[in-house]
């Protein structure tokens, strides 16, 4: 198939950035979508033109670091879908592609479709973990943990922190991947100790960086591994909950 | 360059008593010292994150570095099947003896019994210490921890996180490290690749890194350097490892003076997704449970085009099942991937570009119904039609093997030491558990030994004599030289100003390395990539074009200087196949096979762990030989048939 890209080039962090138009004639439809990328960059690099710049890494859709909008879309037009997993054969000949990084304050782009995520790892940092020094745990069985709620914190753990949800969002917020660790941790049985002062501490890290949520829900739309907004609302109901528990009734079951 | 010494620490001792007495004699740091120590720790994969969590808890100051944008991005997220424990929390029989016994055994007996034996006794702490830290493990009804059987185990111990075990872990290692850099005793250096080990009075006082974002290379020095920067099937250009993966970082320690053991040890896995096109930039691994249910075979006669359901049951050709009929389509990674291959030499691959196999389910469907299948395989169904547009419920899959896992990696003694004092390697970046052929779901487990249960006592034994001993400044004359040779070797790769890309160089090396140095090696083909890496490697220094500058972002450079080193690591990587004249595990010298083509090993010249000293640029080096001794296990020969 014959292609036209629109693509956001900029140099650095610093300097204002432009879209330049490229044609991608003869791209055969089995191609993922950042192979049709690596033979645009071939091609440039064949014209003495630098290629272009977009993070990528596993292209198996589980490491989160391709972050691409295709056409104003987070990952493109495929649902459930990460970049890296997105195939050509979902466009047509003659289509025109817009290419754009992530746009988000708390996102800065470092250099053409790249950008700076690392805002997520200070939410993670401020209280995302359950403390557990090494070689200081129990027998892993000997708590028991009921299957749903070991599933209910595996959908939120599937979170790949790539961002799309930010990306999507108005506001530019990060309550989807913010309640996603939030609900992992927050569930299950060993992360009860932590469990307010962790919620505390991670939303109001969130706020620092972040754009508040006003229920858009983009974010569970864009999202490739389809988390729901619902765990938004588990950490919200936390979060009120940390302003009033009194964490000496911790063990208490309410 | 310090003497090459081989004294491999293993401790005295029973083998169920060798890491207890080895903890005991072992020197220790005491909990305030720590702090006084400073420990460099390269790559945040499950290796890498494990111990610098670890450590940092500890007390030591710790450095972490990583070329991702975070630690939660290394390749260990991949990973997909499980993990191996010795739990017998089904009670079919496991123990920490069986797991022990079948890792020796799974590696084809090249692995060091004392080194295995540890692992399976540390196999269960990992599995107490992810729970507790929120590993989302997979549960049965009453609560209690899931477990399967993979790889055709004879037992139920592999613990697992939906298909998506490597994530789940390397987020619990990845948030724990966290929670130490929040608590300032580790501190993150990302998007920073490490480009060369300084070593000074014979011992490793340090690194110097390049930024990526701004091109500027620094140094860094501490008492211990710690590296974990993953395995090097990249070489072959296209393999189920992430796009960055490289094996710099290793080599250029071996430049310096860290023995690289084992080289020719790679592992093809059989069920990848066949390369669609000359652009195909990785292949995507289907797991291997799929041939728990899936048949595989190809047309009995070559060339033949006809659509799968065109070809009569009579004119199929199911091998596996011909050749192999007790284990038919679950025989060991190796079987099957030397076997697909065969079948394509004999030019009956099927698929548009004739390189695959298929993976047949249509027997299982009509014998356990289309919803079961759904149900045990629905997840790798939806992505193989994500990526060949084909619908595996009517259509057989098509399989190819694919490079996946290198079990050769820098030599290190019992306490994870590489041959330079002070240096360690641990996960897949060292050659130490897995002999010639690593069993599934056991790198997870090895990376995490390493990092939560192994490095953090044997670092101690190095480090406790040296309290109070300065650190080598950063402003030295051998970090200034190296720091010097980094620059140029970056501005050299731009000032060549050839015609021919970096991935164009890397295909064409992969693809000498597939050929010759691949599932089945032979003398004659091991000379020609002997000869043809050397030449090619020579285009390249004349030839490459690498755009942009040094000063800021560069990933074409990024490249260059990891293919640099791959070309290196190609060359001892054949020489090293090449003087084993045995097949053994993942290596298969098509001139040592018994009688039905299977492995042929030659236990009275060849128990021995192969490490290469580095004598110079596009050498061979010099092979020093570590004997094997088996207490323990007796040696056998693998027999399927
Ligand atoms: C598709 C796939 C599926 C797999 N499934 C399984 C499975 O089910 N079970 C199992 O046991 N094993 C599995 N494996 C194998 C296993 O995933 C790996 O062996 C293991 O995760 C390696 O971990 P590691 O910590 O050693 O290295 P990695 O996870 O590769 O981490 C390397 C780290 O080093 C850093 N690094 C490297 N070089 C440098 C440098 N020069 N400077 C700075 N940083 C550097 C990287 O940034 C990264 O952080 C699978 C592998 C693949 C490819
Ligand atoms: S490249 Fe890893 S998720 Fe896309």
């Amino acid at each position: 198939m014959d292609l036209t890209l629109q693509v956001w080039r900029q140099d650095g962090p610093t300097t204002s950035g432009r879209f330049e138009t490229y044609a991608a004639p003869g791209i055969s439809e089995d191609m993922s979508f950042l192979e049709m990328l690596d033979v645009v960059n071939e091609r440039l690099a064949a014209d003495g033109k630098e290629p272009i710049t977009f993070d990528h890494d596993c292209r198996e859709g589980i490491c989160g670091t391709c972050s691409l909008m295709i056409n104003g879309k987070a990952h493109g037009p495929e649902r459930g879908t990460a970049t890296c997993q997105l195939h050509m054969r979902k466009f047509n000949d003659g289509d025109t592609i817009v290419i754009e990084p992530w746009r988000a304050t708390a996102f800065p782009i470092i250099k053409d479709l790249m950008v700076d995520r690392s805002a997520f790892d200070r939410i993670v940092e401020a209280g995302g973990y359950i403390t557990v020094a090494a070689g200081s745990a129990p027998d892993a069985n000997l708590i028991p943990v009921p299957k749903p709620v070991a599933d209910a914190a595996m959908d939120a753990a599937a979170c790949i922190g790539c961002g799309a949800c930010v990306a999507a969002c108005p506001n530019s917020a990060a309550q989807l991947f913010t309640s996603a660790k939030v609900a992992h941790l927050n569930l299950l049985p060993q992360g009860q100790s932590e469990r307010y002062a962790r919620t505390e501490a991670m939303v109001d890290t969130m706020e620092q960086y972040f754009g508040s949520c006003t229920n858009h829900g983009e974010c569970q739309e864009a999202c490739p591994k389809e988390i729901p907004i619902d765990f938004i609302a588990t950490m919200n109901k936390d979060y009120l909950r940390a302003k009033l528990k009194n964490r000496r009734y911790l063990s208490r079951t309410p | 360059m310090p003497p090459i010494t081989f004294d491999s620490k293993i401790p005295e001792g029973s083998i169920q008593e060798k890491w207890d007495n080895h903890k005991f004699s072992i020197k220790l740091v005491n909990p305030n010292n720590k702090r006084r120590f400073d420990i460099i720790v390269v790559g945040t994969g499950l290796a890498g994150a494990s111990a610098a969590a670890t450590l940092g808890g500890l007390g030591y100051n710790v450095k972490v570095f990583t070329f991702h944008d975070s630690p939660r991005r290394a390749h260990s997220i991949a990973a997909q099947g499980g993990i191996n424990a010795a739990k017998n929390y089904h009670g079919d029989g496991d123990s920490i003896y069986r797991l022990f016994y079948d890792t020796v055994k799974g590696g084809d007996y090249r692995s060091r019994e004392a080194n295995v034996y540890r692992l399976a006794q540390v196999s269960n702490n990992i599995i107490d210490q992810c729970t507790a830290q929120g590993v989302p493990f997979a549960r049965e009804y009453g609560g209690l921890l899931d477990n399967r059987s993979f790889g055709g185990a004879q037992v139920s111990r592999t613990f697992y996180a939906r298909g998506q075990t490597g994530q789940q872990l390397l987020l619990g290692a990845y948030q724990a490290l966290a929670e130490q850099i929040h608590a300032g005793s580790c501190t993150l250096y990302n998007r920073t690749e490490l480009l060369d080990i300084v070593v000074v009075d014979d011992r490793a006082a340090g690194i110097v890194v390049r930024d990526l974002l701004t091109g500027e290379v620094a140094s860094h020095s501490a008492h211990a350097v710690v590296l974990a920067t993953g395995g090097y099937s990249n070489v072959f250009f296209l393999s189920t490892n992430a796009m960055a993966c490289n094996v710099t970082a290793a080599w250029r320690a071996h430049r310096r003076g860290a023995l690289f053991a084992n080289p020719c040890y790679t592992q093809i896995h059989p069920t990848c997704i066949p390369s669609s096109d000359e652009f195909q930039s990785k292949l995507t691994l289907m797991s291997e449970s799929l041939r728990n249910d899936g048949r595989i075979w190809v047309p009995s006669t070559a060339h033949d085009d006809r659509s799968p359901d065109a070809i009569p049951e009579g004119e199929r050709d199911y091998f596996l099942e011909r050749k192999y009929p007790s284990f038919g389509n679950l025989v060991p990674r190796d079987v099957a991937s030397r076997n697909a291959k065969g079948m394509i030499d004999e030019e009956k691959g099927v698929g548009p570009l004739h390189n695959g196999v298929y993976l047949d389910f249509a027997a299982s469907i009509e014998r356990l119904g289309e919803q079961t299948v759904r149900e045990r395989y629905g997840n790798l169904f939806d992505m193989y039609e994500r990526i060949t547009g084909e619908n595996p419920y009517q259509v057989p899959m098509r399989i190819y093997p694919a490079p996946h896992y290198t079990m050769g990696g820098l030599w290190v003694d019992y306490n994870l030491e590489t041959s330079i004092p002070g240096l360690y390697a641990i996960g897949e970046a060292n050659f130490s558990d897995h002999g010639a052929n690593r069993l599934g779901a056991s790198a997870l487990m090895q990376g995490l030994a390493d990092g939560y249960f192994v490095l953090p006592y044997t670092i101690g034994d190095g480090l406790a004599p040296r309290l109070g001993e300065k650190l080598v400044d950063t402003g030295h004359e051998a970090f200034r030289a190296a720091e010097a040779r980094v620059q140029e070797r970056y501005r050299g790769y731009l000032e060549v100003k050839g015609t021919r890309t970096v991935d164009h160089f890397h295909r064409e090396l992969g693809k000498i390395m597939w050929d010759y140095c691949g599932m089945e090696r032979t003398r004659s083909g091991l000379e020609k990539a002997i000869s043809e890496i050397p030449a090619l490697y020579d285009e390249f220094r004349k030839d490459l074009r690498v755009l942009g500058g040094d000063t800021s972002l560069n990933q074409s450079l990024e490249r260059a200087g990891r293919l640099d080193d791959f070309f290196q690591l190609g060359l001892l990587m054949c020489e090293d196949a090449l003087q084993r004249e045995e097949s053994c595990g993942g290596h298969f010298r098509a001139e040592h096979q018994t009688p039905d083509g299977e492995a042929q090993r030659n236990d009275d010249d060849f128990a021995f762990v192969g490490a290469w000293e580095h004598t110079g640029e596009m050498q061979a080096g010099t092979l020093h030989k570590e004997p094997l001794v088996f207490d323990n296990v007796h040696l056998a020969q693998r027999n399927y048939a």
